[in-house]
């Protein structure tokens, strides 16, 4: 017993210290699994991501959009990739982890069931959706576990890129026709609240929050981050010349930062028990594809076989 | 030399647009960022020949008018890259006759007495150097692989069989295009593209479908019925809100 409770202050005293722990160095179970845990739902997130985005690739209404289009959902791709590695490290497989996906056991952002019904939705996911995701996944380039860091730094210099691209894409519909104005405040309007959502529950409700901080796995609290994107947004959208959907947004000159009105929780709740409008098609079309292709992979290893025996 | 531009941009629009349809849905998350990466490929090389073919106009029109307001008729691609991607190895089928075809036929357009041409042949040869080599290992893995896969290949190869023929029959205007020094003489890369192909297919220990009739029409606008519900899609937001800027 006295040997652990050592094991474990020297754990804590390295990450008050801002070391960053390795895969090969002791852990406390709770801290691998938090970390499993939050990780691949990031890495779910990713992929599962890549659905709502992928809807408009055959509508994009010009060939340059249509490749950056394509390019941005690659890269989701691939971040789903660093990711899953990241989370190998902790001593878990990749296909375990994606059956905890399509088994429905693990979870990934609620953001991605939502619907995205017009074109300008890929501008609010871009500037709104990865604006959010930008917030939490800055402040992870500092989390304590090195590989995640590490990660996570190249995953904000991608995503980074896509909130402009999101961001460049509404403004050209804000110089537009009416009717394309009309398309991108309504794409704003639906986007907002459920952005507003990704940060996670108030401080005074995070169950896990308390403990990821002194492990140095979140560094801000969800409501500080919250609030530094709610400041971000308030600013940029006076650029696109449109309002945000909140009637109780206003700055606030004695806090430094904008006010903003309540988060209807109830609705976060329902998304997140598997009541959002996409749920069940986002993990259907991850289930489609990968029972499908069960016979590509299987036909790949079967042949990788037949080259190694023969060599 | 405006149906010959938009003989290659088509091909390479159209068989773009129906790799991205398999973005996020790929067998595995490698394959989905391989099938993206030749989507990307392909769209690109369409956009240096519709923004060619819009410059030789000079009517003001743009790459995106091409690909956007033209209807079913006007497109002069060849029919097998309009065919519906069907599962992967029918995607796979699809690729390899069309790789097959396109690395040769980009190797000779490299000598394209057009410089734009040649350029643009140079550059798209780089990536489509890596688009056959994709194609042919999965042609290989999958006929070699499971019984499954073999099976499910050679069925691939022989429903898209009909389609190849059309690859290596010039339109009136590829004729025009190859005496004049800027297109391609396809019966001269013909021995090249059989021999790819056959020797893929023996590795991959498939059965060369037999050459019977051969489909052909695409390139002077008679489709099959694919292409109008991929413009129906493709065209969708441009022609709901026409006179826009994207």
């Amino acid at each position: 017993m006295s040997t652990q409770v050592s094991l474990e202050e020297r754990f804590q005293a390295r990450i008050d210290a801002e070391q960053k722990i390795e895969p090969k160095d002791w852990m406390p179970e709770a801290y691998r699994k938090t970390l499993i845990r939050q990780i691949s739902q990031h890495a779910h997130s990713e992929v599962v991501g890549m659905l709502p985005e992928g809807n408009w690739i055959t509508r994009a209404p010009s060939l340059r959009r249509k490749v950056a289009l394509l390019a941005k959902i690659q890269d989701e791709a691939g971040h789903g990739l660093y990711l899953y590695s990241a989370a190998e490290t902790l001593g878990i497989s990749r296909e375990e982890l994606y059956n905890e996906l399509l088994s429905g056991k693990a979870k990934y952002s609620s953001i991605f069931n939502y619907p995205t019904l017009t074109w300008a939705d890929m501008g609010a996911v871009g500037w709104l959706v990865d604006g959010a995701a930008i917030m939490n996944q800055v402040a992870l380039c500092k989390c304590s576990y090195g590989p995640y860091a590490r990660a996570m730094v190249r995953v904000c210099k991608e995503e980074s890129f896509h909130q402009r691209q999101g961001f460049e894409l509404l403004l050209t519909l804000s110089k537009g026709t009416p009717e394309q104005r009309a398309m991108a405040q309504d794409a704003i309007n639906r986007w907002w609240w459920p952005s507003m959502m990704m940060f996670g529950p108030n401080d005074s409700d995070s169950p896990h929050s308390a403990q990821s901080m002194r492990w140095k796995i979140k560094r801000y609290s969800n409501d500080t981050l919250r609030q530094k994107f709610v400041d971000m947004i308030a600013e940029q959208i006076k650029v696109l010349n449109m309002t945000l959907p909140d009637p109780d947004l206003r700055w606030n000159e004695e806090r430094g930062h904008y006010d903003f009105g309540a988060i209807d929780w109830t609705e976060f709740n329902e998304v997140l028990k598997g009541n959002g409008p996409c749920n069940r098609e986002r993990l259907a079309a991850r289930r489609k594809a990968w029972e499908e292709g069960a016979w590509v992979r299987e036909a790949a290893m079967a042949h990788a076989a037949k080259r190694q025996q023969s060599v | 030399m405006r149906d010959f531009l938009l003989l290659l941009a088509d091909n390479t629009q159209i068989l773009g647009h129906r790799l991205g349809e398999w973005c996020g849905h790929g067998p595995e998350l490698e394959i989905d960022m391989a099938m993206t990466n030749l989507a990307l490929d392909l769209i690109g090389q369409s956009r240096n020949y519709y923004q060619y073919a819009a410059e030789l106009e000079g009517a003001g029109r743009t790459e995106d008018d091409l690909a956007y307001l033209r209807d079913a008729r006007e497109f002069r691609n060849c029919l097998l890259v309009e065919q519906p991607n069907g599962d992967f190895a029918h995607t796979v089928a699809r690729n390899f006759l069309f790789d097959s075809w396109h690395y040769f036929f980009l190797q000779a357009l490299c000598q394209s007495n057009d410089e734009r041409l040649a350029a643009i042949a140079g550059k798209s040869l780089k990536e489509v150097t890596y688009h056959l080599r994709w194609s042919s290992e999965w042609v290989i893995r999958l006929g070699d692989g499971t019984e499954e896969s073999h099976s499910r290949i050679q069925d691939a190869f022989d429903n898209l069989w009909t389609f190849r023929g059309e690859l290596l029959t010039p339109a009136p205007f590829e004729t025009e295009a190859a005496s004049a020094g800027y297109g391609v003489d396809l019966h001269a890369i013909r021995p090249l593209v059989e021999d790819r192909l056959s020797d893929i297919l023996a590795q991959a220990t498939l059965q060369r479908p037999e050459d019977g009739w051969m489909q052909s029409g695409g390139k002077t606008g008679r489709h099959s019925e694919h292409l109008g519900y991929i413009l129906a899609e493709m065209q969708y937001v441009q022609r709901a809100y026409p006179n826009s800027v994207w």
